[in-house]
């Protein structure tokens, strides 16, 4: 019996792959978002390349980078990217595209930011109102956006209430919060056109540009261990700000929705 | 082969919980045999038995054999334990820990599952056995190494007639094959019958010892002619 | 009524068929060929829920008939990592819980005390170690091994050798009072006895292994953190139930937990077959 079950494990083990890999560590809202579903396919296709994404939160991300667990990360929080860039854990930081945040809450409305001025108005009748929000407050990209906009509101998002429900959750998980709770919420837009289970949600509020979400692409410093692929890294940065991944990106809509926008410089 | 007994016991003392199980007590064992020993409930056969076969610790006192060869004990406990195996199992097992090659194993279990009436049930499991079958089959069991001493507490409490006078044929067998026997009985009849020395326990001590014919006829005192009586004895 | 309930739940293009139609369970028998379709017992308690689960069976009926690519390929690498570390598990905790249940030595009471606590080790702790010790700037660094399925095995092995070690030393024990006497009463060395323990206790030990394959194959937490639950590399079952319960597609995420649980049915249905044959064959 011990023999068949080895053999078992044997054959479940046999398979093999052969083309290059390298690992992109990504935020939870950019795969959310499906735009890695057509990337992906195409840059193995263009250059054979197995690109493994490892989605967590901006901060886990930084962090994979950190410690050169990963190749290079693509995230969307420009003050801990520049520092990361700063402490000489990445080579160079590179703007590769931006989608935006949207404001989710109730159907109904009941702080009424649907007629806001601004992104940070929209915050303070909330605020006024002590309507439930869900914040991800797990140190993501989102999560950092949306504590800037309450700044910007005036208000320290630490002293609020019970109303304020920091989740600590992905994206979707907070999503998913918000709708159990009919709570507000800050999403990217992607995620959210993405999401499946809206129930009574709806988007009540974007456009503002304090909104802008900003993707930026940093390679790991080689520096960090000799496993790190830097090589593959600047092969995947100079596709990524090619003519190809520019008319993918600019190209990906949702329900006849664009998301991204393409902003890559050239070198 | 050299000669294990006589095997010494000197003031043995073995305390549990606080209490004497055995002795103080002295006993010493001649090559002659089958020994028989008798005794109330609870008056420490079992406990001189495991003490004899070293796999009951002592308190004080020594166990001494003129040559020691664990190899060649057997014990046959006083509720037979079998192996979660097949009844050929079972009795393959001492030989197998000994690296037996596999003919000699299969000749010497065949020969035992003929001469204990379980040819039938070699592939059965011996926890499907009934009292008395379990208890030859253990007996085989510990005779298939051809100890030169076999250990038995009781083999023969729950069984019939029938079923003791088998299990007295395998002894008288393994008697005659130069196997040394000490056993513990409450049959006093069984006694009789197989015993050449005597060994009576009272109260965790050996109160009397000698040649079983002299001690049956003539008991030395009054607590053993008691129990050979059947009366009570304290 | 009805129809606006559907519409609530996401489902407007159902439609029903017979509101006449009672049945004594609390149940909608659901056909599902053209998703139009729905008979609902009168006065039903219908609920978002009860829908979701319908969903859920739905998805994993089709994912699984219509032998969905990806399916298998997450469902082999689930069954490849837990089966692995089951193996690996087995081989140190089957001979540990037996060797103290034999063994009296000093620091048993601790030893068991210590395997006990550890089954009630949170798997993220595990993952988060795992990680720490296999990432790059860590200890075994080198070995690269940090987002592969062997770094899934070594934390799945940490996970269910306590467990497996646990059970196993419980039957083992009670096996070890049946067979104390006679085993010492034959000479029997310390590895015989332990061999002659496995060997006989072997069912027993198979309940042990396959406790330790439940807990493994639904385990999420620690190989989502070192797997890292990347697509056709470290995506297996439970990760990608996560995922999926991220996006809030619970549909296919419940779909991809009744396939989770078939499975374990299949490897325990399959484990116990092949035991049973080989008992009748020897016994
Ligand atoms: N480990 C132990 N701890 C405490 N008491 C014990 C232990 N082992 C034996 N005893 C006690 O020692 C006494 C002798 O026991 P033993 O089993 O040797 O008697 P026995 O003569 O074989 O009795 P029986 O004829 O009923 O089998 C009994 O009172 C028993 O309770
Ligand atoms: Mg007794």
């Amino acid at each position: 019996m011990i023999r068949s079950f080895s053999a078992l494990i044997l054959a479940l083990w046999a398979t093999g792959s052969t083309a290059e890999e390298m690992r992109l560590a990504v935020t939870t809202s950019f795969d959310s978002s499906g735009l890695a579903d057509v990337l992906l396919p195409a840059i193995k296709e263009d250059l054979d390349l197995d690109v493994q994404l490892l989605v967590v939160g901006t901060g886990q991300a930084l962090r994979l980078g950190e410690a050169g667990d990963v190749d290079a990360v693509l995230v969307h929080s420009k003050a801990a990217e520049e520092a990361f860039v700063a402490a000489g854990h990445g080579t160079h930081r590179r703007e590769i595209m931006y989608n935006d945040f949207v404001l989710i809450g109730p159907a109904t409305d009941t702080a009424g930011i649907a007629d806001a001025a601004s992104a940070a108005d929209a915050l303070q009748r909330i605020e006024t109102a002590q309507s439930l929000f869900v914040s991800r407050g797990d140190d993501s990209g989102t999560h950092k956006a949306e504590l800037t906009v309450w700044a910007q509101a005036g208000f320290d998002a630490s002293t609020f209430d019970s109303w304020y429900r920091s989740v600590g959750a992905g994206m979707g998980q907070a999503l998913n919060t918000a709708a159990a709770m009919d709570a507000y919420v800050l999403s990217d837009r992607a995620s959210w056109l993405n999401f499946a289970n809206k129930a009574e949600l709806a988007l009540l509020y974007s456009g503002d540009p304090a909104l802008f979400n900003q993707y930026a692409y940093l390679p790991v410093a080689p520096a960090k261990n000799e496993n790190v692929r830097n090589d593959l890294a600047m092969v995947l940065e100079a596709w990524l700000t090619g003519p190809r991944a520019e008319a993918l990106i600019n190209g990906y809509a949702i329900n006849g929705e664009t998301l991204f926008v393409f902003n890559a410089q050239p070198k | 082969m050299t000669q294990m007994f006589p095997l010494t016991l000197d003031q043995v003392l073995v305390r549990r919980r606080g209490k004497a199980v055995i002795g103080p007590t002295n006993l010493v064992l001649q090559p002659d045999g089958p020994t028989i020993i008798i005794g109330p409930n609870g008056s420490g056969k079992t406990t001189l038995l495991r003490v004899m076969h070293g796999i009951e610790r002592v308190t004080s006192g020594t166990v001494a054999w003129q040559h020691n060869d664990p190899s060649q004990h057997a014990f046959v406990f006083q509720s037979p334990i079998v192996l979660r195996r097949s009844v050929y199992e079972n009795l393959a097992y001492p030989l197998r820990l000994i690296q037996t090659p596999k003919p000699e194993v299969a000749q010497a279990v065949d020969h035992w599952l003929e001469r204990i009436g379980l040819a039938d049930m070699r592939h059965s499991p011996a926890l499907r056995l009934s009292g008395g079958e379990r208890q030859k089959l253990a007996i085989a069991r510990a005779l298939i190494r051809k100890p030169q001493v076999l250990f038995l507490d009781e083999p023969c409490a729950n069984l019939d007639g029938h079923a003791t006078r088998e299990i007295e044929a395998l002894l008288q067998e393994a008697t005659a094959a130069g196997t040394r026997l000490v056993m513990s009985t409450h049959d006093m009849g069984q006694a009789r019958r197989l015993a050449q020395e005597l060994v009576f326990m009272l109260g965790g001590k050996v109160h009397d010892v000698g040649d079983a014919e002299t001690l049956f006829t003539s008991p030395a005192n009054k607590e053993l002619s008691a129990f050979l009586r059947g009366d009570i004895v304290t | 009524m009805l129809q606006t309930f559907f519409e609530q739940t996401g489902h407007p293009e159902l439609v029903i068929l017979s509101a006449q139609w009672t049945l004594d369970i609390d149940w909608l028998l659901y056909f599902t060929r053209k998703d139009r379709i729905v008979f609902v017992p009168q006065q039903s308690k219908c609920t978002a829920s009860m829908i979701e689960i319908l969903e859920g069976l739905k998805a994993a009926f089709w994912l699984v008939i219509t032998f969905d690519a990806e399916l298998w390929e997450i469902s082999l690498r689930s069954l490849r990592v837990t089966l692995t570390a089951l193996l690996i598990a087995s081989a140190i905790a089957i001979p540990l819980g037996t060797y103290l249940a034999v063994q009296r030595f000093r620091f048993r009471r601790f030893v068991i005390s210590l395997i006990n606590a550890l089954m009630g080790l949170p798997p993220v702790v595990v993952g988060l170690v795992v990680y720490i010790l296999l990432s790059r700037t860590g200890p075994f660094g080198v070995l690269d091994l940090l987002f592969t399925p062997t770094a899934m095995i070594i934390a799945q092995v940490i996970i269910i050798t306590p467990v497996i070690a646990s059970i196993a030393h419980q039957s083992m024990r009670e096996l070890w009072a049946e067979y104390h006497d006679l085993l010492i009463s034959l000479n029997t060395s310390k590895r015989q006895r332990i061999l002659t323990l496995i060997w006989d206790g072997r069912r027993n030990l198979l309940t042990a292994a396959l406790a330790g394959f439940g807990r493994a194959i639904g385990e999420v937490g620690a190989i989502m953190i070192v797997g890292g639950n990347i697509d056709h590399v470290t995506r297996v079952l439970t990760t990608a139930i996560a995922l999926e319960t991220g996006k809030g597609d619970f549909a296919l995420a419940l779909g991809l937990g009744f396939v989770l649980i078939g499975l374990a049915i299949l490897v325990n249905l399959a484990i116990h077959t092949l035991s049973q044959t080989e008992r009748e064959g020897r016994w």
